[in-house]
């Protein structure tokens, strides 16, 4: 009988340290450099991005195909999101918002393409958009940031958002908590939405690995047991199938996570444009 | 019933919030695909507002997966 591998799904999610970096107090905090695989993640992420954009930066009237495909990536953010929801006021956004796309894009199909497995227990390749703290991060930016930008913008006339207009005032005693609520509900959302959709994903695609696994080494022992073969061939399907979806919900999120950015620009840049 | 098994009955039944997240998303697609082949020259302008409803349906179907993985894990 071979020894059944243990069922962890959640392995692939743990930070573990590659490089044991200086640790040193700061303000009474521990500041630990140490570079971990969630790091590491990052980094070749941000270097891959900037590589790709440095190479594509010089624009040729006819482009080439690495240019062309940057276009394209430009394009989702300007043509499909920021113009037919802000309109052009909301071109000095576009910097941030394509930003905004690219990380979470890259991050997020690192996570899917990379996703090969671990070396000698410790997980290599890491899909950073699956750990809550980075995609919080990200979406405090993003919200506060369009926050602040409203009471620059319109002052303390901008806090009538949370009081929508031609309400009667027994109604309002009600209705600007509730507003309030769901309009700082926002970064939590966008927040939980990324993780969720990541971890999930790659949950799923790991346990459907680990069947192939388990099944494929039952089959193995003989008698009748070798019809489990059927469902280990079945599991391994299944994973390509995934992987697919997983391309697809990659992408997916990073444009959802764009668009509302941008919705909630737009409440910002167009406020009390009834727009 | 022990506490640990209690933990893990709680974590499958709180996953039962998915299914207004099911119901939710059908209900989102099956319309824009109702609309899109009844005039299909004005779907492809609807497809942002689709995606932007399907992201905030999922929303809730999260919502109940992250409480499952709390009472699991937390």
């Amino acid at each position: 009988m071979v020894e059944q591998p243990t069922i962890d799904p959640m392995h692939q999610f743990l930070v573990q340290k590659i490089w044991q970096g200086p640790v040193f107090q700061m303000g009474g905090v521990s500041v630990d450099m140490s570079i971990t695989n969630s790091v590491a993640s990052m980094i070749a992420g941000g270097l891959l991005l900037m590589a790709f954009f440095l190479l594509t930066a010089r624009g040729q009237i006819v482009p080439n195909r690495a240019q062309a495909l940057a276009e394209g990536v430009y394009n989702i953010v300007d043509k499909v999101l920021v113009t037919p929801i802000i309109g052009h006021h909301g071109r000095p956004y576009i910097p941030y918002l394509f930003t905004l796309f690219c990380v979470i894009l890259v991050l997020n199909l690192m996570g899917v393409l990379l996703a090969v497995g671990s070396l000698g227990g410790l997980t290599l390749t890491f899909t950073v958009t699956s750990q809550l703290a980075i995609t919080a991060t990200l979406a405090v930016l993003t919200f506060f940031s369009v926050f602040i930008l409203g009471f620059v913008k319109h002052g303390p006339k901008f806090l009538g958002l949370f009081a929508p207009s031609g309400m009667p005032l027994p109604l309002l005693v009600f209705m600007v908590p509730i507003e309030m609520i769901s309009y700082f509900v926002r970064p939590v959302t966008l927040a939980m939405r990324l993780f969720g959709n990541m971890l999930g994903g790659h949950v799923v695609m790991a346990l459907f690995g680990a069947f192939v696994v388990a099944l494929g080494l039952a089959a193995l022992s003989g008698g009748l047991s070798t019809l489990l073969i059927v469902p280990s061939a079945l599991s391994f399907a299944m994973i390509v199938a995934l992987t697919g979806l997983e391309l697809v919900v990659a992408l997916l999120q990073a444009f959802v996570f764009t668009a509302l950015a941008t919705v909630y620009l737009n409440e910002v840049v167009n406020f009390g444009h009834g727009h | 019933m022990e506490a640990e098994a209690a933990k893990l009955i709680g974590a499958g039944l709180a996953t039962s919030g998915m299914i207004g997240a099911g119901v939710g998303l059908g209900n989102l697609f099956g319309n824009y695909l109702q609309a899109a082949i009844r005039n299909p020259s004005a779907a492809a302008s609807q497809q942002t507002m689709l995606f932007l409803g399907m992201a905030l349906t999922e929303t809730m179907g999260l919502f109940s997966f992250v409480v499952s993985l709390i009472i699991l894990f937390g």
